[in-house]
């Protein structure tokens, strides 16, 4: 009872695999344009793909074909999957209780079973109030609830999340988060975010697309422990440097040795080089197996010149923007970020083109296997 | 209806350079002093009785009658054409649709001929149709026919219009929720464009009213039969200019009436300012 997918669109440059237990939520996420949209419209069958399969529960959704096998194709109405999107898109010319109501009404239910449905649906997400008014005179979170019980009232076995808090303002979000963490217990979902919090509320694992393709995947917390592709690593809010491993530390390309604590699959292996790894990384300056090093921008200290002595990484780098970041500056220097108090930055004088050294301690590196 | 609503309040600011109001109000005499150039012409101590005469009230309920069933044709098959035109893809689309919008820019006494040529005894399928025993041309169908010729473009121009514009946002949404594409049209489709549908079909009944050259030319002037209003005025402006403006003036409030029921203006713009919105972030 599993979802199993496999798409090719060439026009779009997806190429994905994804597969999603019975009752477990996904996160997929990733930069714009990484085909986390286009994923949900070949799963909603709007979108016909160039190549693949899917199957959900024993049934095949779609399955391109080859020489000699025709290829199946169910249509959207058939599949059983629904959707939530960013915009509600409740129909204008219906009320409330008829939005809730036409899954079950196009699913053959009598009016009076597919009522009694929408209202128990309205019920589940605290909109049983809004039954008679139409779509117009809701606001926009009373209307992304509507929106949701609607998409549960078919009773989805896939129920796809296209952003859903994206549209909300800041004071409706959070109910509605907290809802969908109550309705997604046990129901399998897959939910595009760009937010690591809906993540870490909502999904059981994470799934980092970029330009069409699944570059990371597993468990929420381990892909923040230890996020390996750079968008995870924004996720995650660390700096991460890739290199191939030296002594305790990680031989980069550009920022040099970076010493740091091992930690992860390199924990207890010391220097040596992990037995089953990968051979040498393609392409890194030594030829220890792949690593990575990570540490939070809090870690590190801006200053004008480099710091003798002590154990420290100490990278030279170019201010390129100054950010408010909640009560501290973040300082970016390309890759890198940096948290300093306001105070500082002024002391600094730092603004974007400032030549500065950022300096952290190697007990607030993490090392671990790419 | 005025609708002073916060959306439409006077004063509120909108980008219109004041010489435009002067081209506008030329525009708007050009079409309004005419009409009443005739309406000052109608005799009125006589018009009762212009109007009601036997021919008046022939032409008038035939009039009313085949653009009652014109409009029927043009929604039966317009509607399936314009959601084709606007919703499928396929070779030649663009190509159909010139082909369809013809009769807004050709004569309608060539659409006339083409309909004589096609189904006249003669015709193409008149022929066939002749061996059945069906006649068309010069009958009360020819009418019909020779109305929905022309006023069918109306129907759908408009109609794929207001497809266009509505999208198929709701429509996918529809299917993600178990509905078949019949019940996506009926429930969903179709409610949403209702606005577009209605004004389409009121001009191509307000089309099929005034039509005359196709008319003439493929059902003929029968009293009773085929001779429609227009035709019925355009007769009688020889031999009786006093009931012909009667009738005239008869067929525009006719039109007036059917128009002011039905269409509706195009949706409201966004204003500049928009009151009802400020509040939300």
């Amino acid at each position: 009872m599993t979802l199993e997918l496999s798409a090719v669109i060439a026009e779009r440059h997806l190429d994905v695999a994804l597969t999603v237990g019975g009752s477990e939520t996904v996160a997929v996420m990733g930069p714009n344009g990484a085909g986390k949209s286009t994923l949900v419209q070949v799963l909603s069958g709007l979108l016909r793909p160039d190549a693949g399969h899917a199957t959900l529960g024993g049934r095949t959704l779609f399955r391109t074909g080859s020489p000699g096998s025709p290829g199946e194709w169910l249509p959207p109405h058939a599949r059983g999957v629904g959707v939530l999107a960013q915009d509600a898109l409740l129909f204008p010319h219906l009320s409330v209780l008829d939005n809730v109501a036409f899954g079950p009404r196009s699913q053959g239910r009598g009016r009076a079973g597919a009522d009694a449905a929408a209202r128990r649906w309205l019920g589940e997400v605290d909109a049983v109030e809004l039954a008679g008014r139409k779509p117009g005179q809701l606001s926009g979170g009373q209307a992304q609830r509507v929106a949701l019980a609607r998409a549960l009232a078919t009773d989805p076995e896939l129920l796809l999340l296209d952003e859903p808090m994206a549209a909300l303002d800041i004071n409706s979000a959070p109910f509605l988060r907290s809802l969908l963490k109550r309705v997604l217990a046990g129901r399998r979902a897959v939910i595009v975010t760009h937010h690591v919090l809906d993540a870490l509320m909502l999904a059981d694992r994470i799934v980092v697309m970029d330009r069409g393709r699944v570059v990371e995947e597993g468990p929420t917390a381990a892909i923040l422990a230890h996020p390996r592709s750079p968008f995870a690593a924004s996720l995650a809010g660390l700096n991460v440097l890739a290199g191939s491993l030296a002594g305790a530390g990680v031989r980069t390309s550009d920022a040099g040795l970076v010493a740091g604590r091992l930690t992860g699959a390199f924990a207890g292996a010391a220097a040596a080089p992990a037995p089953g790894s990968p051979a040498a990384g393609t392409g890194s300056p030594a030829s220890g197996p792949e690593g990575l090093a990570a540490f939070p921008p809090s870690a590190v200290s801006v200053f004008l010149a480099p710091p003798q002595g002590s154990p420290r990484n100490c990278f030279p780098v170019t201010v390129t923007e100054l950010e408010p970041h909640g009560d501290h500056i973040r300082i970016r220097a390309g890759r890198l970020a940096a948290d300093i108090s306001p105070a500082a930055t002024a002391e600094l004088r730092l603004q974007p083109g400032s030549r500065v050294f950022f300096v952290v301690k190697a007990a607030e590196v993490a090392i671990y296997p790419a | 209806m005025p609708d002073l609503g916060p959306r439409n309040r006077p004063g509120g600011y909108h980008a219109v350079p004041r010489w435009v109001y002067l081209l506008a109000a030329a525009g708007a005499l050009f079409i309004l002093v005419p009409l009443l150039g005739m309406v000052a012409k109608v005799n009125w101590a006589q018009f009762i009785p212009l109007i009601t005469s036997e021919s008046s009230l022939d032409a008038l309920l035939l009039s009313l009658k085949t653009a009652a069933a014109s409009t029927a044709l043009c929604i039966i098959f317009g509607v399936p054409l314009a959601l084709v035109l606007a919703r499928a893809q396929f070779a030649g689309q663009r190509i159909l649709r010139a082909l369809i919008l013809l009769p807004l820019v050709v004569p309608p006494v060539v659409g006339g001929l083409a309909l004589l040529y096609t189904f006249g005894r003669e015709g193409l399928l008149g022929k066939s149709l002749n061996v059945l025993g069906i006649d068309i041309a010069f009958s009360t169908t020819a009418v019909v026919m020779a109305q929905a010729f022309v006023a069918l473009p109306f129907l759908v121009l408009s109609l794929e219009g207001t497809l266009r514009t509505a999208g198929q946002r709701y429509e996918a949404v529809a299917a993600t929720l178990g509905a078949r594409p019949s019940t996506v049209l009926r429930r969903i489709t179709v409610p949403l464009v209702l606005p577009g549908l209605l004004s389409g079909a009121v001009l191509s009944f307000a089309r099929s009213l005034g039509e005359f050259g196709a008319t003439l030319t493929f059902a003929g002037s029968l009293q009773g039969v085929t001779r429609t209003l227009p035709l019925e005025i355009y007769l009688q402006r020889e031999t009786d200019p006093d009931a012909a403006v009667a009738l005239s003036f008869l067929l525009i409030a006719v039109a007036v009436v059917v128009v002011a029921l039905t269409y509706r203006a195009p949706r409201q713009p966004k204003p500049a300012v928009d009151a009802a919105e400020t509040a939300v972030p």
